[in-house]
């Protein structure tokens, strides 16, 4: 074989700590090595030029270029050694930057480090084969995770591109948090009114299918291929009958269930719509509250349904959908205040969450819109709001930023001072995180037009006073100690990972980082796209953002799938396990391992049984590879000769 | 020009200089986390040469053993924790292989300690940063592999094995 040897400098990130001269002269010492040259950026148009104009000049059969991780450039050099008339298989990364430059200032130990690993790829290449793909159909119906404003921006984008989307949500209805708020910065635009309707739009879609009350249980298969299994929970009511007039909610006699939409300032019925604009607007039996599934009497919403829409006997059902891209928008949860005992978060009644204020603004809340305190509903003359509770602090695990509350906070305390002029509002906050378009301009209003008066610290401790509370901190610019006496204390609680989003994400095999957040492929160029092909994130459950930026992602991961979708049918990975039937004994332990069913038997002609490995639906995990005891299944492109040629390149 | 070859620079390395250990990792977590280690220049030893597999289930234990047969002075394997593997349990088979090379080590004569496994996620960067600074610490402690000086009853299995 020839091989030529392309050492990048990449301008000082690699040439300051690695001699990269030094390294492609001894690159050219290794076997079957006719070139090797430095250069300043490879990866750029005339880089990739110059391996290209090298494959013709000498003939060249292999190429190694030593520069950053595979996993930023593999597939960009694989196309250019392509476009030279090469297999993209005979092509290896070596990795001299992440691994090599950037950890280490040595440049003598770092040049010898490169110089192994450029030799291991050497040796490596020298046992590559030329690897074919096939193509197979692209199902070109997408699954989108979440009805929040990023799930639904991203369902309408498809449908509106004309592809079929199924969408599950595990709520009764869709709109996520932003259903709750009462008005969204930096406009004061009235939430509902901009998203009710978007929500109307999914419900009225006909490419749009909506599994609302509904978990995603299992997903298998492939970019292009996914299989998925939806868990429709029981409401107790059947939804094609139910039109949502409300009787049953209305002469319910169980009214004490926890309202999760107003976030359990009031209480709720046992049979349920969350709110007047849910869509869809069907009810719900909560099996924990109603007294007929608890303790066997009442079934008076049976009685009262004009259309006899109940059905206690109702069951959770599993539903396969099959779908070629899967878009996740499954969102965020709350902090739970109560972490903070010094704040009497979940012990006063009137300290209160940001998301319960939101409730007490809004018009269709609990008190009309009217701000009354919970406790006794007297109107406040003093609110406290105090930010980053549980977040950028790490002795609760939460040291990120939850990127909105500061202009929430913002936007609160001017919605107040709106409804009641004479009412003061305080802010405690740490720093002031303003960084978007209109956004600071938004703050200083507050503080300039509406008076609100901010200051910066902490607060130590809320306590009780007779009917008051007070709120003791430091005012760390002015070094004084300040004490207020408040009506009402709202406290900005941090934003979380979904309850439930590990779990999630282990089903759809993505990875997510030690807060639960699902992780992009590429924090600055794939911001949207996961490590696992056909699947896409958009919004909160990437990691905390606002309004703007989540429809932002679910546009893009819907532009995103289109771009898939604009092709018929879909390369495969020929980097998949291959049986040698010769050696293979028939013990069928590939068969019992492969996470994927992707083996499977084949009878030969003379009655053996011999495993079989079905392309499209094997991951290339090599899983079986290792397990085989004769080594008869070969994982391609990572064959066990493969692996120890890199590993006797070290030490042979 | 510079005037030096790569044989003079490792001529001139001391013993200590020419310790090599190699790391298998998977491509998904702890590739990753050695990536984003590098991103965030978080410094390291230098001794560490890496191979990337698709994930630690590809972990056949035989590659550990002719790396340290051949005088790897030591073998770090790292994959994705537990339930996150992007093959949802390929790095379980490897913790059990793993458990049971650990185990095989002595009886063909090589030290424990100069094998080691381990968990660490793509965005685990700084995690990266302690296990390979911790690990070549203890080879380096170690010194050198003395050599495989095997036991000759086993010698013709173990090559018929391997
Ligand atoms: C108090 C407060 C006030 C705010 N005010 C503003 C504002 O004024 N302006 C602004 O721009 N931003 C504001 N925000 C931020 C805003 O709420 C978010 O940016 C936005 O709601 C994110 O939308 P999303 O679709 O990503 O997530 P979500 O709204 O959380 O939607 C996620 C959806 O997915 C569903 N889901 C979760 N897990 C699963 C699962 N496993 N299976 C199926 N479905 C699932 C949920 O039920 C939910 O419907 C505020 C936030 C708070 C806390
Ligand atoms: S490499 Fe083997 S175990 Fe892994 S998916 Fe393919 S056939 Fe299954
Ligand atoms: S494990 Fe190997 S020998 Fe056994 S059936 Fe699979 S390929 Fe054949």
């Amino acid at each position: 074989m020839r091989i030529g040897v392309f050492v990048c400098r990449c301008g000082t990130n690699i040439a300051g700590t690695v001699d990269t001269e030094a390294v492609a002269r001894q690159a050219l010492s290794y076997p079957d090595v006719v070139y090797a040259t430095d250069y300043m950026y490879t990866c750029s148009e005339p880089g990739q030029k110059e391996i290209q104009a090298a494959i013709k000049t000498h003939g060249l059969q292999g190429i190694v270029v030593a520069a950053c991780s595979p996993r930023m450039h593999e597939a960009t050099f694989r196309r250019a050694v392509e476009k030279a008339g090469l297999n993209r298989y005979m092509f290896e990364q070596a990795n001299i930057r992440e691994h090599c430059s950037w950890v280490s200032n040595d440049k003598k130990a770092n040049t010898i480090k490169a110089a192994d690993t450029v030799r291991m790829a050497v040796e490596k290449l020298r046992v590559n084969e030329p690897l074919f793909s096939s193509r197979v159909p692209i199902n070109k119906r997408v699954l989108v995770i979440g009805g929040g404003v990023a799930g639904i921006q991203a369902a309408l984008d498809c449908a509106d591109g004309g592809l079929d989307v199924v969408m599950v949500e595990r709520e009764s209805t869709i709109g996520g948090k932003m259903a709750k708020l009462d008005k969204t910065f930096p406009t004061i635009d009235c939430s509902s009114c901009i998203l009710g309707p978007k929500m109307v739009d999914v419900a009225q879609n006909e490419k749009i299918k909506l599994y609302a009350y509904s978990e995603i249980e299992a997903v298998s298969g492939y970019i292009g291929n996914f299989t998925v299994q939806i868990r429709k929970k029981a409401t107790y009511v059947d939804w094609n009958l139910c039109t949502g007039c409300g009787v049953c909610t209305e002469k319910c006699p169980s009214k004490k269930s926890y309202d999760k939409f107003n976030e359990g300032l009031a209480t709720t019925t046992a049979i349920n719509i969350p709110f007047p604009q849910a869509i869809p607007k069907k009810a719900v039996i909560d099996p924990k509250a109603c007294l007929y599934l608890t303790k066997g009497k009442c079934r008076l919403c049976e009685k009262v349904c004009q259309v006899k829409a109940i059905r206690f006997d109702m069951k959770d059902e599993i539903i396969t959908e099959e779908v070629g891209a899967i878009i996740t928008a499954t969102g965020y949860d709350l902090f739970d205040a109560s972490v903070y005992g010094e704040y009497g978060g979940g012990r006063y009644p009137d300290v209160i969450s940001a998301m319960q204020y939101e409730r007490i603004l809004s018009a269709a809340g609990p008190t009309g819109g009217h701000i009354r305190r919970p406790s006794d509903g007297k109107e406040p003359k003093d609110i406290v709001f105090i930010s980053c509770v549980g977040s950028r602090d790490p002795s609760v695990c939460r040291p990120y930023c939850s990127a909105v509350c500061c202009m929430y906070i913002a936007k609160q305390a001017t919605m107040t001072r709106d409804h009641l002029p004479d009412c003061n509002c305080y802010v405690s906050y740490m720093d002031i995180r303003a960084p978007g378009k209109n956004y600071d301009e938004f703050v200083r209003r507050a503080q300039e037009e509406y008076g609100v008066q901010y200051f910066r610290g902490r607060v130590g401790k809320v306590y009780p006073k007779g009917d008051k509370l007070i709120v003791q901190g430091a005012d760390t610019m002015l070094g004084a100690q300040i004490e207020i006496e408040a009506d009402l204390v709202v406290l900005a609680t941090g934003i979380e990972s979904a309850v439930g989003a590990e779990e999630l994400a282990e089903k759809l095999r993505i990875s997510y980082d030690q807060y639960g957040f699902f992780m992009e492929s590429h924090p600055k160029l794939r911001p949207v796209e996961t490590n696992t092909a056909g699947v896409f994130l958009a919004g909160v459950c990437q990691g905390p953002k606002d309004i703007p930026a989540s429809v932002g992602q679910g546009s893009a991961a819907a532009s995103k799938v289109q771009m898939l979708f604009s092709r018929d049918t879909i390369e495969t990975d020929p980097q998949v396990a291959m049986v040698n039937e010769l050696m293979c004994v028939g013990c069928g332990k590939c068969i019992d391992v492969c996470p994927f069913g992707a083996i499977q038997w084949k009878t030969l002609r003379d009655g053996s049984r011999k495993a079989q490995v079905l392309e499209s639906v094997c991951q290339g995990c090599g899983l079986c590879n290792a397990t085989c005891p004769p080594k008869a299944i070969q994982l391609r492109h990572c064959k066990d000769d493969q692996v120890l040629a890199a590993v006797n390149a070290l030490y042979a | 020009m510079k005037k030096y070859l790569m044989e003079n620079l490792q001529q001139n390395s001391t013993e200590e200089q020419k310790i090599r250990i190699i790391g298998f990792l998977c491509n998904w977590c702890s590739y990753g986390g050695a990536d984003t280690a590098g991103v965030c220049r978080f410094k390291q030893p230098t001794d560490l040469r890496i191979i990337r597999i698709p994930c630690t289930g590809r972990m056949d234990p035989m590659f550990a053993i002719k790396a340290l047969i051949n005088g790897a002075d030591g073998v770090l394997v790292s994959g994705c924790h537990p339930n996150d593997c992007h093959y949802s349990v390929g790095n379980f088979y490897a913790r059990r292989r793993m458990e049971a090379l650990k185990r095989f080590l002595p009886f063909v004569g090589i030290d424990t300690q100069r094998f080691h496994y381990t968990w660490v996620s793509a965005s685990e960067g700084q995690v990266w940063q302690q296990v390979v600074t911790e690990f070549t610490e203890k080879i380096h402690q170690l010194g050198p592999n003395p050599g495989f000086h095997i036991n000759p009853d086993i010698q013709q299995p173990l090559s018929l094995a391997l």
